[in-house]
């Protein structure tokens, strides 16, 4: 019973301020409603028992990225750009566009998942890991189960901060 | 009931008070200590030797006329000292000042909690504490104050870097994130890191002098060139806030220097039998002695050293700590898998 109450409050906190940094003028305003946002997504993790994955969204998202969008925020100039296009209904017309597009995602992912449950994921996984604690388990699946798309993820972000390096440095 | 409500919340209400009482104190040891490095007495008018002076400041802080500038940002103006503090002392949460003791015949931890990922917990609520210097200098509404919290946001990004690439080779060596589990291994293997790791100790140790702004570090509130820094359109209990959190931060930072490298509340050598009668004397106590000892290089160190230049900081951090972070960390790894 409490653990619904704190579930659906912190989602209510969630798409609240996700609402607000989308609505709020200011821009510096909005990047700080995006990090109470990351903060209420951690706080969802950890009622979820996912301790770890908690700290790394607060370490990563709420501490690292976001500092360096209010960096960016701070010291760029926002004025508003000039209007290129002379049509004023085009960015209406694209914002339905997606929205549609999205609810009609979500209503396929939910008719997909209302047909065909989905086999209880935690049971299934949890017999195999011969470690105990949420960082091992996750330890222990990313380099067993998971261990390809892992090392993909990473040579990614290796060429990223490669192409990160050649763009700022192009006379090295 | 008892367990898991009313002795949790007391330590709470401990920690807190004895937190926010040893960072005032931690004021007047600093007055004095870099008096006395410069052949002065410091405060000796309220009470004997200076010892009340601390409440004489706090008296003064909150009596102070409370200025918001006009053309300030009101809100993030406001939030931005308490988004400082927060992070600083809800990491007191997880650091173990003991290990479970007998007290009136129940058994009681001498920390909060101790989570799985207590390490991390740190790093990651330390990572948070930076918003409150860059919105105190955005919020300010003026040219200083945005130059120091500019500054400060960039030295903290790149620090934090260093340091938690650091925390990385002591979390091999120990193999647990948990703060009571990194002082047990250190039990369990018979040498305190700060033998096993001497370079992490150093880096960690740079790295926390820059994490809390201290000097030679000080740049965000270097006096000469900004004023008073990020904090220079804040008066009263809102300026003291800053101050505050700045030599929690300190504390933090000692604190967890001697979990991860002093072995915590262990007495040294402590699989010695030769030396076990170091164990009379209590956990705790064997805790703060090391902490203090750090309190007071933080000190030294600043009445010793002068300040960094900010391109010589950048060159630090980036490219110094963070290669020797890196290759301390790969030479932990092999050496521990040609170990095992």
């Amino acid at each position: 019973m409490s653990q619904a109450i704190a579930f659906y409050f912190i989602s209510a906190c969630i798409l609240g301020f996700a609402v607000l940094v989308i609505t709020t003028k200011d821009t510096v305003h909005s990047v700080l409603f995006l990090v109470l946002d990351f903060l209420f997504v951690a706080a969802l993790y950890v009622l979820l028992g996912a301790q770890f994955l908690a700290a790394i969204q607060i370490l990563v998202y709420a501490g690292g990225i976001v500092v360096l969008y209010l960096f960016v925020v701070m010291l760029v100039n926002l004025k508003r750009p000039p209007e290129a296009h002379q049509d004023p209904h085009r960015r209406a017309n694209w914002g339905l566009a997606l929205s549609v597009a999205v609810l009609v995602e979500l209503g396929a992912v939910g008719a997909y998942s209302y047909a065909r449950p989905a086999p209880a994921l935690a049971a299934a996984a949890t017999p195999a890991m011969p470690v105990t604690g949420n960082t091992e388990q996750v330890g222990w699946l990313l380099y067993t189960s998971y261990l390809i798309p892992f090392e993909i993820a990473s040579m990614l972000l290796l060429v990223a901060m490669i192409g990160a390096i050649v763009l700022a440095k192009r006379e090295l | 009931m008892v367990d898991t409500l009313v002795i949790p919340l007391l330590k709470i209400v401990i920690v807190l008070n004895a937190t926010l009482v040893a960072v005032t104190y931690m004021v007047l040891l600093e007055r004095k200590v870099i008096a006395w490095a410069q052949s002065r007495l410091g405060p000796m008018r309220v009470g004997p030797y200076g010892i009340l002076q601390p409440v004489a400041d706090a008296v003064k802080l909150m009596i102070k006329e409370d200025i918001t500038p006009v053309r300030a940002d009101k809100w993030v103006f406001t939030a931005a000292p308490i988004i400082s503090m927060v992070p600083a002392l809800i990491v007191y949460a997880v650091i173990p000042f003991g290990p479970k003791i007998t007290l009136f015949g129940r058994q009681v931890s001498l920390y909060i909690t101790d989570i799985n990922v207590g390490l991390l917990y740190i790093v990651s609520v330390a990572s948070v504490g930076v918003y409150g210097i860059i919105l105190a200098g955005y919020a300010s509404n003026s040219k200083f104050p945005l130059l120091a919290s500019l500054r400060a946001s960039a030295q903290l990004i790149s620090y934090e870097v260093a340091v938690t690439l650091t925390l990385v080779s002591v979390i091999l060596m120990a193999g647990t994130l948990s703060m009571v589990g990194i002082v047990d291994a250190q039990y369990n293997q018979h040498v305190w890191y700060v033998i096993a790791q001497p370079v992490a100790f150093v880096l960690v140790l740079i790295g926390g002098l820059a994490e809390t702004n201290r000097a030679p570090f000080d740049l965000p509130e270097a006096e000469q060139e900004l004023t008073g820094g990020f904090h220079t359109e804040y008066s009263g209990m809102r300026f003291a806030l800053f101050f505050l959190a700045e030599y929690a931060n300190m504390i933090v930072v000692s604190s967890v220097v001697t979990t991860l490298f002093l072995g915590g509340w262990l007495p040294p050598f402590p699989n010695t039998p030769a030396l076990h009668f170091l164990y009379a004397i209590p956990s705790w106590i064997w805790f703060f002695l090391k902490s203090f000892f750090f309190l007071y290089v933080f000190i030294w160190v600043r009445a010793t050293l002068p300040r960094y230049r900010y391109d010589q900081l950048m060159r630090l951090g980036w490219k110094v700590l963070i290669p020797l972070a890196i290759l301390n960390l790969v030479v932990t790894g092999i050496v521990k898998v040609m170990l095992m």
